[in-house]
């Protein structure tokens, strides 16, 4: 059939990515023994090979296999920052997967596997890619924090992890068979035609929208359906919280750029609704708690919540301005978050996780450049000027305002200053308190602390210089919608 | 009525009794010998729709293969029955508020909106095939989603075995291979019985 697979070129990263991960996992199983570094070798240079060929498709647009893969804009640059992210975990894991006895092929094709769900999820034109997309970087997901079997605390995160994520599938299924009832169709783009004989003030269509969006938003994270993350996060080894705080975020915010902007937007006032009310709890919920934490992990899984709220403001914007700025977000939100968990897969040692802010205390004089590194990553999340996160929130705040939620901006903004609060907690812990009598030794990691270095550094420079992070991204979204 | 649709009735009342039944049998093994049956009465409603591959499907995989190993996980683990039923009133307030709540939302959706535009099928040519219709959607249409699923089923397969493989120190298995390399000097020591020790 000419027509179908006219196109099929447009999936050649993902075709690539999952010949590479099965051929890593035949590797590993007949000379993993021999050589442990051989898979993790071979997944970089995947990963490596996934960034070229989507480079390689820059400029291209369309669709293949009947609308079910879309190639556009947004699905490069998407692509992109999740091969990067994924590329960002496995460059920081070696060291303290060694420790702890998982520098097993196992995790690097799992990740390489959960890497070709986000894949599949960004390019996905079809409610059903879409959901077997979530499920296949789900399931991997589940198994990377299970693997630490005989931790205790592993288990009982991926257990939690597991149950609420089956439910929000159930959730998001529920609502994707609401639509599919409304419009007779799993496509994106002829359900946004549906939709037009439908109305948008069809009582069904809420109740698919409530469901559609309370399945993202826990993906995403958005309170209230937040609880699973402080959990999993601390419980989950560090290497998997870095890679479960960065790659499926992007991929969530895909389900909203395919889902609700390209498939609903005839409904845009519905779930404009809906993310009016995400924002307000999760910029309430995510900072009021986080000040109560004196675990990093789960503080930072708390700033998580409150980033999503940031980032849910600009998709209440709804318009391509408030998308593209949500889009911004994400990304440099999943940037920040890799160097702060970065910091602590650094900071761990074997049998040791520097997992509570009080690990910090005088860091500053033991290892100044750590230190200076981890300020950058606070006040990047803080939103302090210079760094990257100032111009995140700026842009998502200028949409905001431009859409007319001016009340809304302004609540965002002070709670912003509550969530100064703790960010800058750390950084005060780390300058101004004393060396503990009892610190442990700080391991030497190379290439760990040269990727950390570059990942805060980038944080600064991409601050100092937001232009052309933010064009690709305006113009990412403006061939989309 | 006409045979068909008596047929329709009887295998669906069939189906929605034993379905009941898999929730209230006290005993597990009962429970998942109900399961067979609701499946048997879902192929068999299946078949009366023409749909003869997936009827066929069902009894061979769902019947044949996951039924068949839920048994005996089923009997393998020593369940203790008491324990499992103790919460059952103490649950069923809640569980009942949120079934009638569900009913009745569903209710109110059909009620403000049915579904009434979605087109009726049309109505099937007589030599319709629908094994072949449904490979022919699969390997074309379908094909991309298709394999996402196969892939899943891999992920499954590496997950599942990642999590349990584990090589336990203390634990008794046997090596084979190390078993047929051993070599005379490591099981035969020998000792001269004649002359006493020093």
């Amino acid at each position: 059939m000419p027509t179908l697979m006219h196109h099929w070129t447009f999936a050649i990263p993902e075709i690539w990515v999952l010949v590479m991960a099965c051929a890593v996992l035949l590797v590993d199983l007949f000379w993993g023994h021999r050589s442990p570094h051989l898979a993790p070798v071979l997944s970089v240079v995947t990963i490596l090979g996934a960034m070229l060929l989507t480079t390689a498709q820059w400029g291209l647009s369309g669709s293949s296999f009947a609308g079910q893969l879309l190639l556009d804009p947004f699905t490069i640059v998407a692509e992109l920052s999740v091969e990067l992210l994924s590329l960002l975990v496995l460059l920081y894991s070696p060291r303290y997967l060694r420790e702890r006895g998982l520098y097993r092929g196992e995790v690097f094709v799992l990740l390489l596997f959960a890497l070709l769900g986000s894949m599949i999820m960004i390019s996905g034109g079809n409610l059903l890619t879409l959901y077997l997309g979530l499920e296949l970087l789900a399931l991997s997901q589940y198994a990377l924090v299970a693997l630490q079997r005989d931790n205790p605390r592993a288990v009982e995160a991926a257990l939690k992890y597991f149950i609420l994520g089956a439910l929000a599938s159930g959730l998001l299924l529920y609502g994707m068979s609401l639509l599919y009832g409304l419009t007779g169709s799993l496509d994106i783009a002829q359900i946004a035609q549906g939709l037009v004989n439908v109305g948008a003030d069809n009582f069904v269509l809420t109740m698919a929208l409530v469901f559609v969006v309370a399945g993202i938003a826990f993906k995403l994270g958005a309170a209230p359906f937040h609880m699973w993350i402080p959990d999993a996060y601390q419980g989950a080894p560090t290497v998997m919280t870095l890679f479960m705080a960065t790659a499926p975020k992007v991929a969530a915010f895909a389900l909203v750029i395919r889902i609700l902007a390209q498939g609903n937007a005839g409904a845009v006032e519905i779930w404009q609704q809906i993310f009016v009310a995400l924002a307000i709890a999760s910029l309430l919920i995510g900072n009021v708690v986080a000040i109560a934490q004196s675990n990093l992990k789960r503080m930072l899984a708390y700033s998580t919540v409150s980033n999503v709220g940031f980032l849910s403001l600009g998709i209440v914007a709804g318009n391509a301005n408030g998308l593209a700025s949500a889009f911004y977000y994400v990304l440099v939100y999943a940037l920040m978050a890799a160097a702060g968990f970065g910091m602590i897969l650094l900071l761990s040692r074997e049998g040791f996780e520097a997992e509570n802010i009080a690990d910090f205390a005088g860091l500053a004089q033991r290892r100044p450049w750590y230190a200076l590194l981890m300020l950058i990553i606070m006040f990047s999340m803080a939103g302090v000027p210079p760094t990257v996160g100032f111009t995140a929130k700026l842009a998502v705040f200028q949409a905001l305002v431009q859409a007319g939620y001016v009340p809304l901006a302004v609540f965002a903004i002070l709670m912003a200053v509550v969530g100064a609060f703790y960010y800058l907690r750390v950084v005060k812990v780390m300058y101004f308190d004393p060396v503990p009598e009892n610190a442990p030794q700080l391991a030497r990691d190379g290439l760990a602390s040269a990727v950390l270095s570059v990942n805060s550094v980038a944080l600064l420079l991409l601050g100092i210089l937001p232009g052309a992070l933010l064009a690709t991204c305006f113009h990412a979204l403006q061939g989309v919608l | 009525m006409s045979v068909t649709s008596l047929l329709f009735y009887v295998f669906s009342a069939v189906l929605l009794l034993s379905a009941l039944l898999v929730i209230t049998a006290r005993n597990p093994v009962y429970a998942s010998l109900y399961l067979v049956l609701a499946f048997f009465n879902a192929a068999a409603l299946f078949l009366l729709l023409g749909a003869e591959f997936l009827g066929l499907i069902l009894i061979l995989v769902y019947v044949g293969a996951v039924m068949v190993l839920f048994l005996f996980v089923v009997m393998m683990l020593d369940i203790n029955l008491a324990r499992l039923q103790e919460g059952f009133l103490h649950y069923l307030p809640l569980g009942l508020a949120v079934a009638i709540l569900g009913v009745l939302e569903l209710a109110a959706v059909f009620w403000t909106a049915p579904l009434g535009h979605i087109p009726a099928p049309g109505a099937v040519p007589a030599d319709a095939d629908n094994t072949r219709a449904l490979g022919e959607l699969l390997y074309t249409h379908y094909l991309y989603p298709f394999e996402i699923a196969a892939v899943i089923l891999l992920i499954a397969i590496i997950a599942a075995i990642a999590l349990t493989l584990r090589r336990r120190p203390q634990s008794k298995t046997q090596d084979i291979g190390r078993q047929l390399a051993v070599k005379v000097s490591e099981r035969l020591r020998l000792v001269d019985l004649r002359r006493p020790r020093p």
